[in-house]
Formats: structure tokens, C-alpha cells, sequence
């Protein structure tokens, strides 16, 4: 059972209420055909009028929709034979990343995720993916494997942050994301990150460095959530919505900005809706990036790399002053 | 002797045209320290680095002053001073800001690059400016750092950041988060090249910055008492529901976890970072 949006209650209302014609229809010896007919009509009018005219607080609650397809399972539909590897070899294994080796049409590649618990349970173990230094150690740790072994990595960003926690401050979060800023500057192999949910500030960047960058249509990507960009613009954490819409976050303001490449269409209302259908989306955005980046040497893909981003920002420049 | 430099270069600003910053001077014969609240003459106070000679409390300082107490008389020379920020995500009252904060800091942005001397060694330094925009990053911060690391790897010489800022700039959104990732991929390259990298973190160094480029020196230093982290105090306190000590995310905190290589008091700062430039010249020396 899909667990319905707010924005979505009149298409669920009307759903029902056509429902309820054809039940009476069956019981009673009334033609309602013709009316059923209109509200189908209506219906298909109403989700497109919904389901395209998405607002941003809308694309919100559906990143952060509790049935949301997680790293995990787009690994089950895109690769075969993936092989989930442990630990950051320093202090312990942080579930609230997954990273391992698989097959991607026939090619090793490695595997990297933040992964999001879909229960209460699932979520205390995962710590509702939100990493902690070793979690990023291991993913640095898998990534430096895949350079050595020259396969490519394939990210897949779903978190609302970095743990902010005494633990983590205290094993380094900064020195762990800033890390792997850093290295995934350097490796020579393609480096593919995929925004499949909540892209939040420094624990979402911190496996988010890439040859290519895409979102699916209705995540999101910020530097700070629109409940604390609230609080601290109009000290009301309950004005997220209005904090969304201003601070640039669909997956349309990042491409407009320059920051990612693409944006992977979602199946209607959301990928919740029909996880394998969307996985197909995804495939075939992943498989064409890979051959088009097998094309760049090793040398090109740091360079490309690193273009990419040294041209992120928006400024003014004036003519250089005379300096005496 | 250090102390001769500071005061004698106290009114001199080098070949930079800004105003001394207002803020950092305190106005007054006598000035508190706001760690162990005792009064001192202001100007003893300048003559010892802007460090409570009581405690060794280490009051903020603007850019300029930094620039001024750990570089050669005389030998600085600013780089894209001309860059300044834009208003990508039209933030009602961005731009009044960033003018008000300009008079008030007597520097542009939230941070000064250029080129300039330690003991005759060239090097290419950052210094961020916590009384700009709370020394936040966002699209100059990123740009400069990135051109004056590529400056730095242009001439071969070190590249040494004294880091001061609350993070991410919220006001340019996602752009200033990518900051980081520029930033650290900037660095990346220039290490590849040999390049050293020196990062001194003062008073705050924080969120978005502590978790790039201040965090990726081959030596990472602090000031005594800096308050220095990812994630911020109230929101660690209600997320784990329990009160933090004292000391924690201090510069004493940092080094007892293993995040710094050491913590150099403001009094000593030119003199040992001359002696890292130094100890990586050998053998490369003109
Ligand atoms: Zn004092």
C-alpha cells in the first residue's frame, strides 16, 4: 500500500469516488457509465495538472516519501552479483552506507549508497542513513579499490546529512567528508553519482564528487534543509515550505545552475510508484554515461573532473585594479 | 621581535588599498577580555597579537591584521580583489548585506588571497575574515581559493589558508556547497604536483569549511581555543539529547582526537610557519 502526499488528495478523492460509482452500478440496476465516464476524464486531467505541475515542497515530500526506493534497491534491478564488502578497516562498519564490487552488463563496477532504513527498525540500524566519519572511510576505502582496479563508481546519494552526533565529531566528520572530497578529485576512473532522494549539504557531497551528477526528477540537493534554512531565515522551522521554493533545490534549479548534468525522469508520482519500471529510467541514463566517459583516458577524466567543478559558482568580476 | 613586527606594521597596509577592519580594533583606552573579564590597556593588548595577556584568550582578528602579523613588511600582494558576489537565488536583502559588511570589515569578501613573504620564502596565502558575512562561503570564497591554489601551483610555492568561518553561505544555496568540492579537487591537484599545503584554523572554523579545504593540509594547526567542527553544538545537544562538555570541538579538543598536528599559540605563528616553509625547501631553495 502506497502511502499517499498531501498534494495528492484530490486525485485520491476522486479515485475513490469513481470507485464508489462502480460499486453502486454493480449493485443497483442504475447506468452510471456515462457519468464514470466523465470522472475518468477529470482524473486524467487531474493527475496531469498535479503530477506536472509539481512545487517544489511537493518533489520534498516525495524524496522523503517512507516507501521510496533506496540505494539497495535500484542495486537489485541494475546490477547482477553484487558482493556488499564491510568496514572501514579503522573503526567499524557503518551501515548507513553500503558500498560493494558487481556486474554491470557483464563489466565489474563498484557500488556505493547511502542507505535509508523503510522501518523503524531498519532505520535505528542504518541510523536513517545519515553516516558517520567511518562511513565515509569506507566508502574512500571501496573507491581506492575500484582505482586500482580500474572499474568504474557509481554513487547513489540519499541522505538528510552527515550524523551530527558527539561520536562523530570526535572521529573526525570533517576530516572524513573533506577527505573524500578531496580523493575523488584524483581517481582515474569514471565516477557516476546518481541523487536518487534527499541530497543534504556535506554528507551527501561527501560521495557526491563526479564525472557526471544526475537527479531523479523528484529529488533534492541543499546546502542546509529547508526546516533549518527556516529557522534560521525567519527563526520558524514550520516556514520549510516557503525555505524550499526559495532556496533553489529541485533537480530543475541545479541543472539550471550548472551543478548537475542531468535530470532522469520519474514515473508518474514518483518512483515509489513502480520501483522497476524507474530502474529502467535509470539504466539507460547510467549505461550511456559509462560508454560515453570510456571514451576520456584517465588523464581526461581528472580533467574533466576538475572543470566541472572549478566552474560551479556564480560572481561578478570586474576589471583587475591597478596595484601600486 | 615578532612583537616589533606587529606594532610597527599595525597602521601599514602593505600594497592592499582597504581600510584597517573597524571591529577588530576595540574602540577605548581599556579593553575586556571576554574569557576572563579582566580589563587591559587596548594598546598592550595590539602590542601582544590581540591575546588577553591574562588567560591567553586570542581575540578574532580581521584579515588584514592576519596578513600583517605573519607575512614580510611590505611584501604582500593581493589577487582577484575584483571578484565579488552575485545574487544567484535573489535573497531579499543579500546584497545590502554584503555592503554593510563590507564598510564593517574593511575587506570585500570573506576572504583575502595573494602573494607575499615569509622570512624572504614567497608563498601564496588565504586568509578568511569571520566579521564578513561570518567569514561564509560562498562563490568568491570558492573562486579565489581556487585561483590562488592554482596561483600557488603556477609559482611552485606553498599554499598556507588561515581558515575563519561559520561554513556554507545559505544565502547562495547549493552553489556555496559545492565550494567544498571545488575547493578540495583545486587542492587535490596541486598536492599531485608536490605542492605543500598549510591550514591553520582559527576562531570558528566550521560546517561546510572545516569539512574542505581546512581539514586538508599535510599540516593542519589551529589556534589555542578555536572552536572547530562539522555539525553545530545546539543542534549535536538536540539531536543526542545530552549536554555537551565544555571543551567540546575546542582546537584542545581537535588535538587530543587526532584532528590537528599541533596548536600554535598567535605569538609563535610566524615564526613556525616559517619553519615548515623552510624544512620543505631544502634542496628547492633559488
Ligand atoms: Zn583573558
Amino acid at each position: 500500500m502506497v502511502q499517499e502526499l498531501e498534494f495528492e488528495k484530490p486525485i485520491i478523492d476522486l479515485r475513490k469516488k469513481i470507485h464508489e460509482l462502480k460499486e453502486i452500478t454493480k449493485k443497483a440496476d442504475v447506468d452510471l457509465s456515462s457519468e464514470i465516464e466523465k470522472l475518468e476524464r477529470r482524473l486524467q486531467n487531474l493527475e496531469e495538472e498535479i503530477y506536472f505541475n509539481l512545487q517544489p515542497w511537493d518533489r520534498v515530500q516525495i524524496a522523503r516519501h517512507p516507501n521510496r526506493p533506496t540505494t539497495l534497491d535500484y542495486i537489485d534491478y541494475l546490477f547482477e552479483d553484487f558482493f556488499e564488502l564491510h568496514g572501514d578497516r579503522v573503526f567499524g562498519d557503518d551501515e548507513a552506507i553500503v558500498g560493494g564490487i558487481a556486474k554491470y552488463k557483464g563489466r565489474p563496477v563498484t557500488v556505493i549508497g547511502h542507505q535509508r532504513g523503510k522501518d523503524t527498525k531498519e532505520n535505528i540500524r542504518r541510523n536513517f542513513g545519515m553516516p558517520h566519519p567511518e562511513g565515509y572511510r569506507k566508502a574512500l576505502r571501496l573507491m581506492k579499490q575500484a582505482d586500482k582496479f580500474n572499474r568504474p563508481i557509481i554513487c547513489f546519494i540519499d541522505t538528510k546529512g552527515a550524523y551530527p552526533g558527539k561520536a562523530a565529531e570526535e572521529r573526525g566528520q570533517s576530516e572524513a567528508i573533506a577527505r573524500n572530497l578531496f580523493e575523488m578529485g584524483g581517481f582515474t576512473v569514471p565516477i557516476i553519482c546518481i541523487v536518487i532522494g534527499e541530497g543534504g549539504s556535506g554528507g551527501a557531497l561527501g560521495i557526491g564528487v563526479g564525472n557526471r551528477v544526475y537527479m531523479l526528477e523528484n529529488s533534492i540537493y541543499s546546502v542546509i534543509s529547508p526546516e533549518g534554512a527556516a529557522s534560521i531565515l525567519w527563526k520558524d522551522a514550520t516556514q520549510a515550505k516557503r525555505a524550499a521554493e526559495s532556496m533553489k533545490i529541485t533537480a530543475t534549479d541545479l541543472r539550471e545552475m550548472g551543478i548537475i548534468e542531468g535530470i532522469i525522469p520519474e514515473v508518474r508520482g514518483g518512483a515509489h510508484h513502480n520501483v522497476e519500471e524507474q530502474s529502467k529510467i535509470i539504466d539507460s541514463v547510467l549505461e550511456k554515461a559509462l560508454i560515453e566517459l570510456s571514451h576520456l583516458s584517465q588523464e581526461e577524466l581528472i580533467e574533466q573532473r576538475y572543470d566541472k567543478y572549478a566552474k560551479i559558482g556564480v560572481f561578478f568580476e570586474k576589471e583587475p585594479t591597478e596595484i601600486k | 621581535m615578532l612583537k616589533d613586527i606587529f606594532s610597527k606594521n599595525k597602521k601599514k597596509y602593505a600594497t592592499i588599498p582597504v581600510t584597517p577592519s573597524k571591529s577588530d580594533v576595540p574602540v577605548g583606552i581599556m579593553t575586556k577580555c571576554p574569557e576572563c573579564k579582566k580589563a587591559m590597556f587596548t594598546k598592550e593588548l595590539e602590542q601582544h597579537f590581540m591575546v588577553c595577556s591574562h588567560c591567553d584568550y586570542h581575540f578574532p582578528i580581521g584579515a588584514i591584521d592576519r596578513l600583517n602579523l605573519v607575512l614580510d613588511e611590505g611584501s604582500f600582494v593581493e589577487l582577484d580583489a575584483q571578484l565579488e558576489s552575485e545574487n544567484p537565488l535573489s535573497f531579499p536583502g543579500y546584497k545590502e548585506k554584503l555592503e554593510k559588511d563590507k564598510v564593517k570589515s574593511g575587506v570585500n569578501e570573506a576572504i583575502v588571497t595573494g602573494t607575499g613573504t615569509i622570512d624572504n620564502r614567497l608563498v601564496v596565502i588565504a586568509v578568511m575574515d569571520s566579521n564578513f558575512r561570518m567569514g561564509s562561503m560562498g562563490s568568491v570564497v570558492g573562486e579565489k581559493i581556487k585561483r590562488a591554489i592554482e596561483k600557488a601551483d603556477e609559482l611552485k610555492v606553498p599554499f598556507i589558508i588561515f581558515t575563519a568561518s561559520g561554513g556554507a553561505r545559505m544565502q547562495e544555496g547549493v552553489l556555496s556547497l559545492m565550494q567544498m568540492a571545488k575547493t578540495s579537487v583545486a587542492l587535490k591537484r596541486f598536492s599531485d604536483h608536490g605542492g605543500l599545503i598549510i591550514t591553520v584554523m582559527t576562531h570558528p572554523t566550521t560546517g561546510g569549511v572545516s569539512a574542505s579545504f581546512a581539514s586538508l593540509g599535510d599540516y593542519n594547526f589551529a589556534e589555542p581555543g578555536a572552536l572547530i567542527g562539522f555539525s553545530g553544538r545546539r543542534i549535536i545537544e538536540q539531536t543526542i539529547r545530552e549536554k555537551l562538555p565544555d571543551d567540546f570541538q575546542t582546537a584542545e579538543f581537535q588535538l587530543q582526537h587526532g584532528q590537528l598536528d599541533a596548536i600554535i599559540h598567535r605569538k609563535d605563528m610566524k615564526e613556525k610557519l616559517s619553519l615548515i616553509v623552510e624544512l620543505h625547501s631544502y634542496g628547492g631553495e633559488e
